[in-house]
């Protein structure tokens, strides 16, 4: 297959980024697409020019480095996948595809298609654990947990960090990664000590970080690769009156 | 000149042995902890729960890793489950047999008291982790549940379903996170070490390069804690993830850290069939496929008809053939050794030919599609994503790929390496898993280095030994900078014509036929002369893109692919080293009659570990001592 | 811990967003259901119109907290509109919806323009009803009228004056479209707003959000059109 590229390239974070488009003509429909950068980018150093940047690491759709919106779609077209596991047979010939980094203030762009991400860290700094050091654990049986909130819990636990809520969000909006975090504490007693406190660090956390409001456009629920649900968001809702009264 | 190394295992019976150490070790004055400073490189499990258990103790740390965050790290990546001997099935499990299962899985080529250590203390990293809000599956009385994993004859794997080591990995990071937002960790992510520095013969601090400015920095501490996981990548395609490299491991070798067993590789047995030279990386499905899933090859060779239209007596199901008693679930090395098998009697399937069935048609008929989807779903899921094909209605095709490095730098019994005050934990070391790692093992040897293990280690060094003080400005943090930049700067320097991918792949062309899954001393002779002409090859000829001062991928890879050019070479001599079979680790000249893995126990139990030497490597040994368990052949016929 | 005050952040703007939206959408029922008095006759649509001036003080209270959630409904809408600017300042050359779980829809994107518009229509509304002629400080007699010996303003024929224009029966039907067009996102958001959406029930909210919002405007829409062609 021969595929179009219209790819993003900004050489730093104060630079002026432009799109440049390139060819790969020997696409193979079983590549993944970060396969087809990989391809692009060898051909790029073989002729002299800097290859695209973009993060990328375990390919396997968990440990969230990836991400870029692909055709206006962060992760790009496949439902629940991130785009390292998005595969060339969804592409016909001759399509061009147009990749850009995501785009949010508080994800400044570092080169090309990778931004930083960091802002995600801080705001877990913020509160997103529990307070307990190690050595101090009871028996892992001494506190039963519903079953049906341990795998509610583990849905919302299942966020790979990788930004594409706020990437596709209209707002760039960072709720659902924040209100996962704050709902996989809020339904186990081991979150809930600190409950109050959490939800409110963490939500001024993700403010302060220049992230935008939430309008629930439910954007982020369609784009998030484990599909986290946007009853999280309604969650943390709850989760803030309730430290708010008191 | 080879020595005889000391493992420091601590006096008594192996059930106190643990405690008499602890009993005994020097502590460190609460007040002072804090004037202290460690380096720990790696945020994984080893890293992120030592990290965050240092700064939880009051001592200053500083977390370097590559990625943009400390929660990337490749354990995320982890499936299956962690093992502890919890007994809460009551289906007889104990600490004994969770060590003893450990140490036979591993064909008696690790360390009797590091292993039993290992099973004692994976009671309280489930306990730890529970408490820091792991999601773990329970039951429907709210209890944890427990399964039966890697062929174990009890239930002793916790899991959050197929994603237990990202759950494991996020909660070691929810710890360190903590610690960085009380400012008790300071957090260097983006940052590539490129050297140790000695002082005095001590590990005293780091020289990293800055990911995004491409700045050398010079870090100073009082030991410092390498926990930068395996070195599978050296093979091109493995289930590691794509930045997984073993230069901050190498680099402590060539600074005096001893490699060992460097040729114990586990291929995992099911794995996603590469489709074509473009592959960057192989994925992994987990082995509880094999639960349920039948292997078969035709009996033909060359039969290339749809499996479908092939009859059951035309079919091979040679696990099942050949290992009446365990069948399908034979332990990994052995699977992936008769994939081989088969491929190279020429009944491999697919496109490549290079992959076998595992065909879930029989268990589809017997239990119904829905409890195989409830079992399976989601990797059936991630099997049609990648390959496009339907696991419901045509057999998966699988392959083994290379999964876990159970060799890494030598350590003690309290986890330090040759180099004092150089501390190695998790994958990166080599100390629990022998020749063959057990399934749901990896992640509670890290955690436990990390959470248990090292705070208490290291704590007896700092107290046992007082540092000088020295600055940055010592003259061994500038000849350390000077060699990092050295060689960055020839790498940009070559200017050559092939790519370091291209570099990478025929390395690891080289590695997947010679020191593979079956090697042989003629081939393993032959991948040391290859990977040397490689090696020489790489450094005039390699074309590194761009500069040292921007965010410039090629040019990590070009610094790692060179240490892989390096280990490669020692991997395929410790191999040829080693003339016996033992787990992964299968030596053609060393077989049973029937084709099985031969041991030879009178001249190698031993640990090999290589000591780098301007002339070349040596190799020193580690006798292992088995004073409570008894050395049989692994049968699974 | 946070020491400003909690309805300030993204959360606590939203609850409010969320309650104001609410409490609005209660009001505009209850005022659809005024205008339809007409239905029943002038008489009766003043007699309406009567009771509630005759309320006073209650009147007054109600019309002040119908203010407030005016202005905090219409401050928040501003702040998270241009807190959107803000937080992604360069826009993507191509974006799109990705469908599936996404409630992204022309309502919901163009809630800021929608509330806009109905803002200003508010206060013109305001202006030629409320202070229209006989109305508070625009005294005029020939818009008196008595009903059982009772003097009262007679609003009916104001009404009817205003919608018998094609300016104010369109006018005033296009501006409840976009009431429409915001409460097709605006109730089922709301009820996200403050948590009170299960996963489960979504698809029944939104679809039942969408369907009120449908009957508010076309409760509002059926007396200028009736009024307009002479329907009445």
């Amino acid at each position: 297959m021969n595929i179009k590229l219209k790819v993003w390239r900004q050489a730093g974070p104060k630079s002026k980024g432009q799109f440049e488009t390139y060819t790969v003509p020997e696409a193979n429909p079983h590549m993944s697409f970060l396969e087809l950068l990989d391809v692009l980018n060898e051909q790029l150093i073989k002729d002299g020019i800097a290859p695209i940047e973009f993060d990328n690491d375990c390919r396997e759709g968990i440990c969230g480095m990836c991400g870029v919106v692909v055709d206006g779609v962060a992760h790009g077209p496949q439902k629940r996948t991130a785009c390292c596991q998005l595969h060339m047979r969804h592409y016909r010939d001759g399509d061009t595809i147009v990749i850009e980094p995501w785009r949010a203030e508080a994800f400044p762009i570092v080169k090309d298609l990778v931004v930083d991400r960091s802002a995600f860290d801080r705001i877990v700094g913020a509160g997103g654990y529990v307070s307990v050091n190690a050595g101090a654990a009871q028996d892992a049986n001494s506190l039963p947990i519903p079953k049906q909130n341990a795998d509610l819990a583990m849905d919302y636990a299942s966020c790979i960090g990788c930004g594409a809520c706020v990437a596709a969000c209209p707002n760039a909006s960072a709720s659902l990664f924040t209100a996962a975090k704050i709902s996989q504490f809020a339904l186990l007693p081991q979150g809930a000590p600190e409950r109050k406190t959490r939800v409110m660090t963490m939500v001024d956390q993700m403010e302060a970080e220049g992230f935008g409001d939430c309008s629930n456009h439910a954007e982020c629920e369609a784009v998030c690769p484990k599909g986290i649900s946007i009853s999280s968001i309604a969650m943390m809702r709850r989760e803030y009156m309730k430290a708010m009264l008191g | 000149m080879s020595t005889v190394l000391d493992s420091k295992i601590p006096e008594g019976p192996l059930q106190e042995k643990w405690d008499n150490y602890k009993n005994k070790i020097k502590l460190v004055n609460p007040a002072n902890k804090r004037k202290h400073s460690v380096i720990v490189v790696g945020t994984g499990l080893a890293g992120g729960s030592a990290a965050s258990t240092l700064a939880e103790l009051g001592y200053h740390v500083k977390s370097f890793c590559i990625s943009d965050s400390p929660r990337r790290a490749h354990s995320i990546a982890a499936q299956g489950g962690i093992n502890a001997a919890k007994n809460y099935p009551n289906d007889g499990d104990t600490v004994w047999r969770l060590f003893y299962d450990t140490v036979k899985g591993g064909d008696y080529r690790s360390r009797e008291a590091n292993v039993h250590r290992l099973a004692q203390i994976a009671n309280n990293i489930i306990d730890q982790c529970v408490a820091q809000g792991v999601p773990f599956a329970r039951e429907y009385g709210g209890l944890l549940d427990n399964r039966s994993f890697g062929g174990a004859q009890v239930s002793r794997t916790f899991y959050a379903r197929g994603q237990t080591g990202q759950q494991l990995l996020l909660g070691a990071y929810s710890s360190l996170s903590r610690q960085i937002a009380k400012g008790n960790v300071d957090m260097f992510p983006r940052q590539e070490m490129l050297e140790l520095v000695k002082i005095d013969g001590r590990a005293r601090g780091i020289i990293t390069r800055n990911l995004v400015t491409g700045e050398i920095e010079r870090h100073i501490a009082d030991a410092v804690l390498l926990c930068t996981g395996g070195y599978g990548n050296v093979y091109y395609l493995s289930t590691n993830a794509i930045n997984s490299n073993a230069t901050a491991a190498w680099r402590c070798h060539k600074k005096g850290a001893y490699f060992a067993n460097p040729c114990f590789t586990q291929i995992h047995p099911t794995c996603i069939p590469m489709s074509g030279d473009y592959q960057s990386k192989l994925t992994l499905m987990s082995e509880s496929l094999r639960n349920d899933g039948r292997v078969w090859v035709p009996k033909k060779v060359g039969d290339d008809r749809n499996p479908k239209d092939i009859p059951e007596d035309e079919r091979d199901y040679y696990l099942e053939r050949r290992y009446p008693s365990f069948g399908n679930l034979v332990p990994r090395d052995v699977a992936s050794r008769n994939a081989k098998l088969a491929c190279d009697d020429g009944r491999g399937v697919g496109e490549t030919k290079l992959a076998v069935y595992l065909d879930f048609e029989e268990s589809i008929q017997r239990l119904g599609r829905d409890v195989i989807e409830a079992r399976y779903g989601n990797l059936f899921e991630m099997y049609e994503r990648i390959t496009g094909e339907n696991p419901y209605e045509m057999p998966m095709r699988i392959y083994p790929a290379v999964h876990y490095t159970m060799g890494g730098l030598w350590v003690d019994y309290e986890l330090q390496s040759t180099v004092p005050g150089l501390f190695v934990l998790g994958e990166a070391n080599f100390s629990d898993h022998g020749a063959n790692r057990l399934g749901a093992s990896a992640l509670m040897q890290g955690l436990a280095d990390g959470y248990f293990v090292a705070p208490y280690t290291l704590g007896n060094y700092i107290a046992s030994n007082k540092l000088d003080a020295a600055d940055t400005d010592h003259i061994a943090f500038v000849e350390a900078e000077a060699e990092a930049t050295d060689r960055l700067n020839k790498l940009l320097s070559i200017k050559g014509t092939k790519t370091v991918s291209e570099f990478h792949r025929e390395l690891g062309k080289i590695m997947w036929n010679y020191v593979g899954m079956s090697r042989t001393a003629e081939g393993l002779q032959k991948a040391i002369s290859e990977i040397a002409a490689l090696r020489e090859d790489f450094w005039q000829n390699v074309k590194v893109s761009g500069e040292n001062s921007h965010l410039n991928k090629d040019l990590e890879f070009a610094g790692r692919v060179a240490d892989f050019l390096e280990l490669g070479e020692l991997m395929a001599r410790d191999a040829l080293t080693r003339e016996e079979s033992c787990g992964g680790h299968f030596r053609e000249e060393h077989q049973s009659e029937e084709g099985e893995a031969k041991r030879n126990d009178d001249d190698f139990t031993f640990v090999s570990a290589w000591q780098f030497t301007e002339s070349g490597h040596e190799l020193n040994k580690e006798d292992l001592v088995y004073e409570n368990v008894e050395l049989t052949t692994r049968s699974y016929k | 811990m946070t020491s400003r005050n909690p309805l300030r952040s993204p959360v606590g703007k939203k609850l409010i967003t969320g309650i104001t939206g609410l409490l609005l959408t209660g009001f505009v029922i209850v005022h659809m259901v005024g205008n339809l008095a007409m239905f029943s006759g002038s008489e009766a649509y003043n007699e309406y119109a009567h009771f509630l001036m005759s309320l006073g003080p209650v009147l007054y209270l109600f019309e002040f907290g119908l203010v407030a959630f005016f202005v905090f409904h219409i401050v928040n809408g501003i702040q998270i509109a241009i807190g959107k600017r803000r937080a992604r300042p360069v826009a993507y050359d191509t974006y799109k919806s990705a469908g599936g779980m996404s409630r992204q829809t022309s309502s919901s994107r163009s809630m800021i323009i929608t509330g806009v518009v109905m803002a200003v229509f508010l206060v013109l509304h305001i202006a030629s009803f409320k202070f229209g002629p006989g109305g508070p400080g625009n005294a005029d007699a020939a818009y008196m009228t008595s009903i059982d010996g009772v003097e009262m303003r007679d609003l009916a024929k104001l009404v009817e004056e205003k919608f018998s224009t094609p300016l104010y029966a369109f006018g005033y039907t296009a501006v409840m479209l976009l009431l429409v067009i915001h409460l097709r996102h605006g109730i089922w958001s709301a009820l996200q707003s403050l948590g009170a959406m299960r996963p489960s029930l979504t698809p029944a909210v939104y679809t039942i959000g969408s369907l009120i919002g449908v009957l508010i405007g076309l409760g509002f829409i059926a007396l200028p059109m009736a009024i307009y062609f002479n329907l009445l």
